[in-house]
C-alpha cells in the first residue's frame, strides 16, 4: 500500500471536493504528486478552475442595459 | 405620502422595471415559485421605503441583489427542512463521477476535453444563458446548495449551520452538483465550441 498514490478517479475527486473544503494535507500532496505525472488530470484541473472563474464571473454580472 | 416631495420620482418605476430580473435569481436559488415571489416582494417593499438616486441602473441591480441576498437568506433560514428536501426523490445513488467514464483501474478512458484557457473572459451572454440552465435542471436541493455557495458565497461551515445539515452530507451534494455542471457545460457549451 502507496499512501500517497492515487488514481486519476480519486485525483478527479479531490479536485471537485477541493472547491468546498481544505484538503488534509496528505491529500494536497498526493493530488500534487499525481498532476505531476499525469496526463489527463490536469485538463479535469483547467476544467474545474475554468468553471470556478466562470461562476466568479456569473454573480459579479449585471446586464449593461 | 404626497408624490410632489417625492425626491427621486422615477425611483418606483426603475425599482419595478427590475422585478423579473430578481425574480430570475430568486427562482434558480429557492425553485418554488411562491417563496422567490415573497422574496422579491420584500426586496421591492425595502426598496421603496428608502428611495435613492443611482448613476445608472447597473448601480441600482447591484443594490437590489444585494438585499435580495439578504432577504434568500432570510427565507432559506425560515425553511432549512424543506430546502435540503429534493422533493422529486430523483437523486439516486449514483455517482455523477462516473460520468467520466474512469477504467476499472481509477485511470480515464478518455483524457477530459481541452475547454481552453481558464482564465479567459470568454463570458458571454449567451454563456450565462446556458450556465442559468444548467444549474437549473439540478434537483432541487443540489441547486439550493450550490448556489448558496456560489451565489450567496456562504462557506460551507456557515451552510451546514443554517440547514442543520452534516459536512459529509453537504460535500455529497455539492460534489455531484458541480459534476453534472460540469457535465452540462461541456455537453451543451464545449461540446459546440469543441466541434463546430
Amino acid at each position: 500500500m502507496m499512501p500517497l498514490m492515487r488514481t486519476c478517479k480519486d485525483a478527479t475527486a479531490l479536485l471537485v471536493a477541493r472547491e468546498d473544503h481544505a484538503l488534509a494535507w496528505r491529500d494536497r500532496l498526493a493530488l500534487r504528486l499525481h498532476l505531476l505525472v499525469c496526463k489527463a488530470c490536469p485538463r479535469f484541473a483547467r476544467q474545474m478552475f475554468s468553471m470556478r472563474n466562470q461562476l466568479k464571473q456569473w454573480r459579479n454580472y449585471t446586464t449593461p442595459d | 405620502m404626497s408624490s410632489t416631495t417625492d425626491p427621486h420620482p422615477h425611483f418606483e418605476q426603475q425599482v419595478a422595471d427590475l422585478h423579473d430580473y430578481l425574480m430570475k435569481f430568486a427562482r434558480l436559488q429557492l425553485r418554488n415559485e411562491t417563496w422567490a415571489e415573497d422574496a422579491v416582494s420584500e426586496v421591492m417593499v425595502a426598496a421603496l421605503a428608502k428611495p435613492q438616486a443611482f448613476g445608472n441602473r447597473s448601480q441600482l441591480k447591484t443594490w437590489l441583489v444585494g438585499i435580495l441576498k439578504h432577504k434568500v437568506i432570510d427565507a432559506i433560514r425560515q425553511r432549512s427542512r424543506e430546502v435540503c428536501q429534493s422533493g422529486d426523490g430523483s437523486d439516486n445513488d449514483e455517482d455523477p463521477l462516473d460520468y467520466l467514464g474512469f477504467k476499472a483501474d481509477g485511470h480515464y478512458n478518455e483524457p477530459p476535453a481541452d475547454w481552453g484557457n481558464p482564465e479567459q473572459q470568454a463570458s458571454s451572454r449567451q454563456f450565462f444563458e446556458v450556465l442559468e440552465a444548467c444549474i437549473n435542471v439540478l434537483p432541487a436541493a443540489q441547486g439550493r446548495l450550490f448556489l448558496m455557495r456560489e451565489w450567496l458565497e456562504l462557506s460551507s461551515e456557515d451552510i451546514c449551520k443554517e440547514l442543520g445539515l452534516t459536512a459529509t452530507n453537504l460535500y455529497v451534494q455539492l460534489h455531484r452538483a458541480r459534476l453534472r455542471l460540469r457535465e452540462c457545460l461541456e455537453l451543451n457549451w464545449y461540446g459546440k465550441a469543441l466541434k463546430p
